[in-house]
């Protein structure tokens, strides 16, 4: 039988976190959407997950198609799980509309031994020429919703990620940037520019303090 | 004159049941006594109990239907005394989420239940009369140990899910915290790991109009050939609005009148919510006995898994290897979804497999027995993917 293998329509973001994950491993998604990172997973690397998702709607087209999800929301449930529950707590688009960003990553440094969080960078060029030119509250094909409407309450460039992170104590085990035709950014390059030319990021952390 | 004649053969027929039920039976000997959470003996007590499809060669396909407190062993069949279909025939059958042609179901009747497994309305073997009052007081738990005996007498080691609505998701609960090695899913549905005080109070009003029903006769009217119709209709009454909500009573009733022009200026059941709450009393009594009416809603009064555990319902889950899947409903104010989210946050506690879904509904409590076509959704799902975990080959010709 040949081994599940990822959609070709599969996110990029996705991808890499699936890259990130060791086979065989406990995963927790936090703000898992419709489970395509959740099935990925499971399919490609056998995983043991488990997802949170606020919108009932979601939840439930997830639990019939077998994934083991519940409903509920990063700021409220998390503080239930034990200290290292899984082996990856995954945040994935979400943290930018947490209403506790900090509180949600020391979570999740807490419950995961590994934390992959990924975001919408508001440094991005566009974002910031938007803003410039336009004066307005920028609409990018990235963030797609205008401000009153928008989930996001706590947008965050990639240099303000890399400074909670150093709040928190977390350790950066990788940072990879995308730019906006998907491509990763090359670990050369510097900081400054990854946060020019970086659409989205995803990081990986792993605490700095014993529990 | 006819209805008294109707009543006496639907009496009659129920009496039969409590005794000698249609169904299959388990007589648990007396090498097997059961040690009741009020530390006296029960032995020895009948199950009775109904099954649905093939149990496979390696007897890891059943899945264990816990039924509510008025519900019985006729789950996907015909009710020997009122005749109607079985009580959740839109969730268990062939093809349907509970898949008889993949699974097989057992539902037994509960310990104090009236349609054949071992309650007050059945006979005390010490005595040869009918139990009544000397039945002992009885606990969600003692239900599910009065079942392992008969999971044990039909070969099964672990059972592949247990499922139920209400107190069904209570015995479900009860299956996982006492015998959870036994439970390979779970699925508790519009269910509390405990009854909330205001649930208590409903369940007094329904207790206190039986026993102040002068043909109660402090429970022993099956000696006498009485039966508390009245006050036992009126405690089912009460006890239907909590399984409803607003919305629906407003949706369905309004403030209609039934079959009147006017208001009648009297206390006839003028109004369709009226007519409406008669019937379901009246027919309520043709089938269930007082007697058991107030042991099983004391025993979910007594009902609370976290007091059994140190006061910490995480305790009662530790070490479960379990998957479950929570089910709530947004309207249901007897079970809300607040108690439910209480076992979702408790399984979190112990990183148990938790699935938690809330359902939209304006039927309240009752949704779980109707269609509801994102419960039957869920529960196929789950299963599908539970049974999947477990090795189960699918039904033939389904998808």
């Amino acid at each position: 039988m040949l081994a599940p293998k990822a959609q070709p329509n599969t996110r990029f973001d996705h991808l890499l976190i699936a890259e990130m994950v060791t086979r065989g491993s406990r995963v927790l998604d936090v703000g898992c959407g419709d489970g395509s990172l959740l099935q990925l997973l499971a399919d490609t690397k056998d995983v043991d997950g488990r997802g949170i998702e606020v919108a009932r709607e979601r939840v439930n087209a997830c639990v019939a198609r077998g994934l083991s999800v519940i409903q509920g929301d990063a700021d409220r449930d998390l503080a239930d799980y034990p200290d290292d529950a899984f082996d990856f707590a995954i945040l994935s688009l979400t943290i930018q509309a947490t209403r506790q960003p900090k509180a949600v990553l020391e979570q999740l440094l807490r419950i995961g031994r590994s934390a992959i969080v990924s975001f919408p960078n508001f440094g991005h060029w566009q974002v910031r020429t938007r803003l410039l030119l336009t004066g307005r509250m920028p609409v990018t094909e990235n963030l797609p919703d205008a401000w009153h409407e928008s989930p996001n309450a706590h947008l965050c460039t990639i240099k303000d990620f890399g400074d909670l992170c150093r709040l928190v104590n977390a350790r950066v085990e990788r940072a990879v940037a995308f730019n906006i035709w998907g491509q990763r950014l090359g670990t050369w390059i510097p900081l400054t520019v990854h946060n020019l030319l970086g659409e989205k990021a995803v990081f990986m952390l792993t605490r700095s303090w014993p529990h | 004159m006819a209805d008294a004649q109707d009543f006496q053969a639907s009496t009659d027929a129920r009496v039969l049941e409590a005794t000698t039920p249609s169904s299959d039976t388990f007589d648990v000997g007396a090498d097997r006594p059961l040690r009741l959470d009020c530390d006296k003996i029960l032995s020895p007590y009948r199950i009775a109990y109904k099954t649905y499809g093939q149990l496979n060669a390696d007897k890891s396909n059943a899945i264990l239907v816990a039924h509510a407190l008025t519900m019985d062993q006729y789950v996907a069949s015909h009710h020997p005394v009122t005749g109607k279909p079985g009580w959740w025939e839109i969730m268990v059958g062939p093809g349907k989420p509970i898949d008889t042609d993949r699974f097989f179901v057992i539902c037994p009747n509960v310990l104090g239940g009236c349609m054949g497994s071992t309650g007050p309305a059945s006979i005390n073997p010490h005595t040869a009369k009918p139990w009544g009052l000397d039945f002992p007081v009885i606990t969600i738990g003692d239900m599910v140990d009065a079942q392992v005996p008969l999971i044990d007498h039909l070969g099964i080691d672990e059972l592949f899910c247990v499922i139920g609505g209400s107190m069904g998701g209570m015995q479900v609960l009860e299956w996982t915290a006492r015998h959870g090695d036994r439970v390979f899913a779970a699925v508790p549905i519009a269910t509390a790991a405990w009854h909330s005080s205001q649930n208590i109070a409903f369940h007094e009003v329904g207790r206190q109009a039986v026993m102040a029903d002068p043909n109660w006769a402090q429970g022993r009217y099956l000696e006498l050939g009485s039966e508390p119709r009245n006050g036992l209709a009126v405690a089912r009454m009460a006890a239907h609005i909590t399984y409803l909500s607003e919305e629906a009573l407003q949706q369905k009733f309004g403030r209609s009148l039934q079959d009147l022009a006017a208001k009648s200026f009297s206390f006839n059941a003028d109004f369709q919510v009226e007519s409406y709450l008669r019937h379901q009393g009246s027919t309520f009594v043709d089938r269930f006995d007082a007697n058991s009416y107030l042991y099983i809603t004391r025993a979910i009064d007594y009902f609370d898994l976290a007091a059994e555990h140190g006061d910490v319902l995480a305790n009662a889950f530790k070490g479960t290897r379990t998957r479950f899947c929570v089910v709530s409903f947004t309207s249901d104010w007897l079970y809300p979804t607040r108690e439910s989210r209480e076992i979702v946050h408790a399984l979190n506690a112990v990183a148990a497999n938790v699935s938690f879904v809330e359902i939209e509904s304006d039927k309240g409590h009752d949704a779980f027995l109707l269609d509801e076509p994102e419960l039957f959704a869920t529960v196929r799902g789950f299963l599908n993917a539970a049974a999947g975990k477990r090795g189960l080959r699918p039904a033939a010709g389904s998808r």
